[in-house]
């Protein structure tokens, strides 16, 4: 028999059939399908700003030059700051703080502009009120990198060179703005087709099993191959097409930048898919009813959104919550969808997290194919 | 009609010998022997828990014996449940329809997975639209059907592929009398074309429906026989009788 011929006799395509027609029946599954990508870019991409902007600020400017007052349009222009007002002494700007009218203060001390001419280094001061950590953090960077861009350019002369001993720069590559959106439609992707594929994958399932039609498919000849590829491939195609969506929305709400090659892009997050499956089939294995599965994915899902480096970087966590995440495939996953996206990387660059995401993909099927049985105990 | 080879040769529809099945300390089936013959229409009797269920999963290849021997046409349970699989035709209480799918859409699906395709697939089920009287449902959704309706249409999907053994294991249970007496006409029209009938049910008219019995009462057969056979057996008056009897000495075992 041909390859084709046998493709065609293949005998997941009644399964393949039946499950679209549920799917585009099943309006809440639809919904879940179509909605939660929405809502999730939504909220991510507008709602949770881990950027802090327009931190509300006094400003005293004791010194009240030209010079002073381009330091502070400077520092009002990285849209960290928002001036809401003018202080005329340091009491008044304790006040301001306090009462919660501004979170921040920038001080320009009288002596800034002689400092400035002598190339003494001038001085000033950004006052930020700590109680909010993010914000705060957020205001003393875009503070620091006001300062080291106006040095160069309020200064009359070229600062000394052997001056500063060590110097700093910040220097935010790939998304200098700093902004939160492009980096954060990557981790949507991953976290979408996550629970997706697991959650509903694996709820699909066990469905048939709860109504039954799982024991009756098990008394037909279907062989347990065709019964998985005819209930996953639907969804892969579903994620795909949501991928396609976050994409398309992405760019144009948050203009995400598309440096690497879709193609490739679009190669690599197969090997995701399928391992999401895997894990998907697998959960619907030991699982008895939908709310057992739904509680389980949940469960597989939360680590996944803590600890991939969706949300907080890996680097920054304590040794074992990166293990955890070393043991997720969005941790893997995340890394070639930003480092594609937003970098515009070759597989070169990214062929061993490929690697990793294959090898996940072939355990997880692996062992739910093994787990999956075709008798009802 | 997809009958095994072994066909020719008269070889009963099933046979038992010794079947047995545990779960944990809890014998589900014990030491059962059993022979049905081909086109019978055998219903398999017993209280709730007495091992009816069990005994059909392990014929129809959903749950592998314990221990001991079956074969159902012709065929091993344990080598071969695959040709099984293609030979009999499967009715739970469940009926294991989509209810997002409509008739016609369930019968196409069940006929696919048995391998029917284009022409043959939609002759077919044209066939079982007639036959059943389901053509007038016919893009009416599966879950929106009343009891006998799904139970038509679940019948219509397990004999898809003209099985030469049916199971049924519970097959009226929540169907109102009139469509419950059209099942049954069906079955026999079935049984008439040489199909074999396996039925479990819990209603006494539907007992005296079948041409032999088997009594079994907490995983052991306790009487096989015609119905009259059986009466005289227990030394009762009526089915209904031995059945409460029965159901009243598990009980009073299980206290």
């Amino acid at each position: 028999m041909t390859v084709i011929g046998r493709l065609r006799r293949a005998s997941f395509w009644p399964m393949l059939r039946k499950e679209f027609i549920e799917m585009r029946r099943d309006r809440f599954t639809l919904a879940m399908l179509i909605g939660i990508p929405a809502i999730q870019l939504v909220l991510f991409g507008y709602a949770v700003q881990t950027d802090v902007r327009n931190v509300p600020t006094v400003v005293l400017d004791e010194s009240r030059t030209s010079q002073s007052r381009r330091l502070v349009d400077m520092m009002a222009n990285t849209r960290n700051f928002r001036v809401v007002g003018h202080a005329a002494n340091r009491e008044e700007v304790r006040e301001a703080i306090e009462r919660g009218d501004a979170a921040a203060a920038i001080i320009i001390p009288p002596e800034f502009v002689s400092d400035l001419k002598r190339g003494r280094g001038a001085q000033a001061q950004v006052i930020v009120d700590a109680a909010d950590p993010l914000s705060s953090q957020a205001a003393i960077s875009a503070a620091t990198l006001a300062g080291v861009r106006s040095g160069a350019e309020l200064s009359p002369r070229p600062v000394p060179t052997a001056a500063p001993a060590v110097e700093v720069r910040v220097r935010p590559w790939y998304n200098p703005e700093g902004r939160n959106s492009p980096y954060i439609v990557p981790g949507i992707i991953g976290i979408l087709l996550t629970m997706t594929m697991v959650s509903i994958t694996g709820a699909a399932i066990v469905r048939e099993r709860e109504r039954g039609t799982l024991e009756q498919l098990v008394v037909t000849p279907i062989g347990k191959t065709s019964l998985m590829l005819g209930k996953t491939i639907p969804f892969a195609v579903v994620g795909y097409l949501q991928v396609t969506v976050i994409l398309m929305l992405g760019k144009l709400l948050f203009d995400v930048p598309m440096r690497g090659s879709l193609v490739l892009l679009y190669v690599l997050i197969a090997p995701f898919i399928i391992a999401s499956l895997g894990m998907g089939l697998f959960i619907s294995a030991v699982t008895k009813t939908q709310i057992q599965a739904m509680q389980l994915s949940f469960f597989f899902i939360m680590p996944n959104i803590l600890l991939s480096g969706f949300i907080f970087p890996r680097s920054a966590m304590p040794e074992p919550a990166q293990w955890v995440g070393a043991a997720l495939p969005l941790t893997y996953f995340l890394t070639v969808m930003r480092s594609v996206l937003l970098k515009g990387v070759e597989f070169a660059d990214v062929w061993r997290e490929a690697l990793v995401l294959t090898g996940f993909a072939v355990l997880l099927v692996g062992l739910s194919v093994r787990k999956f049985s075709k008798t009802v105990e | 009609m997809t009958m095994p080879p072994q066909s020719s040769v008269v070889v009963p529809a099933v046979t038992t010998s010794r079947l047995r099945k545990t779960f944990g300390s809890l014998v589900a089936v014990e030491s059962l022997d059993l022979e049905i013959e081909r086109g019978e229409v055998f219903g398999l009797l017993g209280p709730n828990g007495s091992g009816k269920t069990t005994t059909i999963r392990m014929l129809t290849g959903l749950m592998p014996p314990t221990s001991g021997e079956a074969t159902v046409v012709g065929y091993d349970v344990r080598r071969e449940s695959e040709a099984i699989r293609r030979n009999i035709g499967y009715m739970s209480q469940k009926f294991g329809l989509y209810s997002d799918l409509t008739v016609a859409e369930n019968i196409r699906f069940y006929a696919g997975v048995y391998g029917l395709m284009g022409a043959e697939r939609e002759g077919r089920m044209a066939e079982l639209m007639e036959e059943l009287g389901l053509a007038e449902r016919e893009d009416q959704l599966a879950g929106t059907l009343s009891g006998g309706w799904k139970q038509r249409l679940a019948l219509a999907c397990a004999t898809a592929h003209r099985p030469a053994m049916l199971f049924l294991d519970e097959p009226t249970a929540g169907v109102d009398p009139a469509a419950r007496r059209r099942f049954w006409e069906i079955i026999y029209l079935l049984a008439s074309k040489g199909t074999t009938i396996l039925v479990t049910t819990h209603y006494m008219d539907e007992a005296e429906r079948c041409q032999r019995l088997a009594f079994l009462s907490r995983g052991h057969l306790i009487g096989v026989g015609t119905g009259q056979q059986i009466l005289e057996q227990f030394k009762m008056p009526s089915i209904e009788d031995v059945f409460i009897e029965l159901q009243r000495r598990d009980e009073g075992a299980a206290a």
